[in-house]
């Protein structure tokens, strides 16, 4: 299960859904096969087909089943709308996106999935993540000193989406990147011991 | 006292996606240039600030819902959609601009455009790299904008929006990038079509001809090239 797919996982764990997993076989380029690209047609998981449609982009995935079924399980997304929890949903949301996500997918890369393509990790490139994602982790430890969570005072899609590669970096030395930061490292314990995140992580194969 | 206030360069190109925002909704606003080249930045992670009352936004993208989550009955009243199918929609396509459209569209300006300017060399194997990338992702954009008018659907919206700082350049400013867009049909309808509203125009006529700022996520490990003094002659 791709670390994006995990993302969509969570969402739907969180909210207490029934789904079914189709799984695609990446080593077999069945995500470039035409009857893929039709779903995504830039070949990428994971997709969603909820019926009435169907969807790619994990953030975007995660954001629709938020709404739609909003009244299902935690409101994930803090529905109102204009107040200062949900523009600072948005705001951390694309921090994720934007900041924290791309050094932490190489070094996850570079650490985690890398040696299991029989590749091997590439110090130079570990050190200069690591680097970059620390920088961006003190502005995390900042928000999080004075905050429970990114959003404000509850659990939003903000944090979920930061979950499944912190879950990996958790798992390699570079976990010292959270460890040593103890606001981080507190929302971190706080934010994994969710009963909806302890069933998603069992699902994870590592 | 005007509510909403943007910090920034009108030439970045994340504060020209807040102002062509702020003008599609026919928002009043005040705009502080800022000049962030001199470190002269309130927030840490971007090139823009906004402020709405005493609510404090970074981030153009998350400004720009916030903006039309706010005040869905302002201006353009469709800019996110009107309905959960719809906005999904809109997200998907906004997603793919910010993950998939502007690593590969920025990296081309920084290099073909903002090199010279900057007195840098510009770096040929990233430029090719990037190149195949994004024509791979336009030919995904004209199988899409065969089936519709626009990105999301029939309508303009903020995903078709979120393309026009970095695609305005890359048409205007670079040969390459113009080329990757009038080859393609449904992406040059679609280009000239978005390009051309009055909200675009606005925010571009109030800006400078600086370059866009270099960013430490772009991580520029270019030499300075020979003839180059560092802050050169700015590219027409």
């Amino acid at each position: 299960m791709s670390t994006n797919t995990v993302r969509v996982v969570a969402t739907l764990n969180e909210k207490g859904l029934d789904y079914e997993l189709v799984p695609v076989d990446l080593r077999t380029g069945a995500h470039k096969q035409p009857s893929f690209l039709a779903l995504n047609p830039f070949g990428q998981i994971p997709v969603l087909d909820d019926g009435d449609i169907v969807l790619f982009e994990s953030r975007a995935i995660s954001r629709y089943i938020a709404s739609e079924y909003k009244e299902t399980g935690p409101d994930l997304l803090r529905s109102g709308g204009g107040s200062a929890e949900t523009a600072a949903l948005e705001v951390w949301l694309e921090v994720e996106s934007q900041q924290f996500g791309p050094p932490i997918a190489d070094l996850v890369f570079e650490l985690s999935i890398k040696p299991l393509l029989g590749g091997t990790t590439d110090p130079a490139v570990v050190e200069k993540q690591a680097e970059k994602l620390g920088k961006v982790l003190d502005v995390y430890e900042e928000r999080l000193s004075k905050n429970k969570y990114l959003a404000g005072d509850h659990y939003t899609l903000a944090d979920l989406h930061h979950m499944p590669y912190t879950f990996y970096l958790m798992a390699t030395p570079q976990a010292k990147l959270v460890t040593s930061r103890p606001s981080v490292l507190a929302w971190w314990h706080d934010i994994s011991a969710r009963p909806a995140w302890k069933k998603t992580a069992a699902s994870i194969p590592i | 006292m005007v509510a909403l206030k943007v910090f920034g360069q009108p030439a970045s190109t994340d504060v020209a996606r807040v102002l062509t925002c702020l003008f599609e909704k026919n928002l009043e606003f005040e705009l502080i240039r800022m000049d962030t080249f001199k470190g002269d930045r309130k927030d840490p992670c971007g090139q823009v600030t906004f402020k709405d009352r005493d609510l404090t936004l970074v981030d153009s993208r998350a400004i720009c819902r916030h903006i039309s989550e706010k005040y869905p009955d302002k201006g353009n009243k469709t800019l996110f959609g009107t309905g959960i199918l719809e906005r999904a929609l809109i997200e998907q396509w906004l997603q793919a601009e910010a993950l998939i459209f502007e690593p590969a569209s920025s990296t081309l300006v920084l290099h073909l455009a903002f090199a010279a300017p900057f007195g840098l060399q510009p770096d040929q194997s990233l430029i090719e790299k990037n190149e195949k990338k994004l024509a791979r992702v336009l030919d995904v954009y004209e199988r899409r904008l065969g089936e519709n008018e626009y990105l999301a659907g029939d309508e303009f919206t903020l995903a078709d929006l979120s393309h026009l700082p970095n695609a305005h350049y890359l048409v205007n400013k670079t040969e390459r990038g113009r080329k990757l867009f009038t080859s393609r049909n449904n992406v040059d309808r679609w280009w000239k079509a978005i390009s051309s509203r009055s909200s675009w125009n606005q925010r571009n006529r109030d800006s400078r001809s600086l370059p866009f700022h270099l960013t430490s996520r772009m991580g520029w490990k270019g030499k300075k090239s020979k003839t180059g003094q560092g802050g050169g002659k700015k590219e027409k």
